[in-house]
């Protein structure tokens, strides 16, 4: 169908306080869209824990969201050092980030658990020294 | 109970907000890690937090908390406060710990919801 809406974020690695404003965008458009809370809920901590990953890992990025009347998809691109072992990665509790990452309440290593969790359909494609995309896709 | 209970137990003040005195709370949790937060929350209303920065108040956001509560005397700045207003999340400061702050809460019949 071509009724779906895309939107893109760039997404700035200088000030973490902003970290966070594109995924309050998309909310906000679900909200006003009348999405179900529930799948409002699932998109929100899903796509926060990626745009944080690219501006404390990733030196910030892009990421596209493509909402359809089926479902959400969120690809989040950078070009960060990408991620040695995804497996890894994936566990709860493993991270590499740094004390000071940590003092701002984030590198619990629960990220991308929680996009796991929240999403219904996760891609993570990675190269050393290229970057990293994660594809999210999220259903109504 | 309301967010005006949570003040007057914690002995807390509110930073704004205060219009939403009356909003019923259900469930609480109390967390300075913002990844725990949004991996356990389910229908929290109100958020105790010792970290201070912009990002607590994203977080809330995110999982629609509406009523902050920084314990140890921690104080918001300016702009977190600009941050919460235009999401008509309600912050209050209180200067007891998390262990106590919690507990007076949940002694006065708040829970922190169902364990996964
Ligand atoms: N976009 C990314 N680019 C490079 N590395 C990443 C990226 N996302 C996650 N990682 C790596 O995976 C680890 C685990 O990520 P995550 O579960 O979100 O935990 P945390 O962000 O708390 O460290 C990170 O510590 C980091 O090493
Ligand atoms: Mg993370």
């Amino acid at each position: 169908m071509s009724d779906s809406l895309k939107l893109q974020y760039v997404i700035s690695d200088e000030d973490f306080t902003r970290a966070g404003e594109a995924s309050g965008d998309v909310k906000a458009k679900l909200k006003m869209m009348g999405v179900n809370p529930e799948v409002i809920r699932k998109v929100s901590i899903a796509m926060y824990e990626g745009e944080i990953n690219m501006v404390i890992h990733a030196n910030g990025g892009v990421i596209d969201v493509i909402i359809t009347t089926k479902d959400i998809t969120m690809i989040l691109k950078d070009k960060g050092p990408g991620i040695k072992d995804v497996d890894l990665a994936m566990q709860a509790g493993y991270s590499t980030a740094s004390e000071n990452v940590r003092a701002l309440g984030f590198g619990a290593g629960m990220g991308l658990p929680n996009m796991k969790k929240y999403s219904d359909e996760m891609n993570i494609e990675t190269e050393i020294g290229v970057g990293t995309t994660v594809t999210m896709k999220v259903y109504f | 109970m309301t967010i005006n209970d949570v003040q007057t137990i914690l002995h807390g003040r509110f930073i704004c907000g205060e219009e939403h005195a009356e909003r019923e709370i259900h469930s609480a949790c109390g967390s300075d890690m913002m990844s725990d937060v949004l991996a356990f929350v389910k229908d929290q209303a109100v958020l105790l937090t010792g970290l201070c920065n912009p990002q607590v108040i994203r977080t809330a956001e995110m999982i629609d908390i509406y009523c902050i509560v920084f314990i140890r005397g921690k104080k918001p700045t300016e702009e977190m406060v600009e941050m919460a207003k235009e999401r008509d999340i309600a912050i209050i400061c209180t200067d007891h710990r998390m262990f106590n702050a919690c507990g007076m809460l949940y002694d006065n019949g708040l829970r922190g919801g169902k364990p996964y």
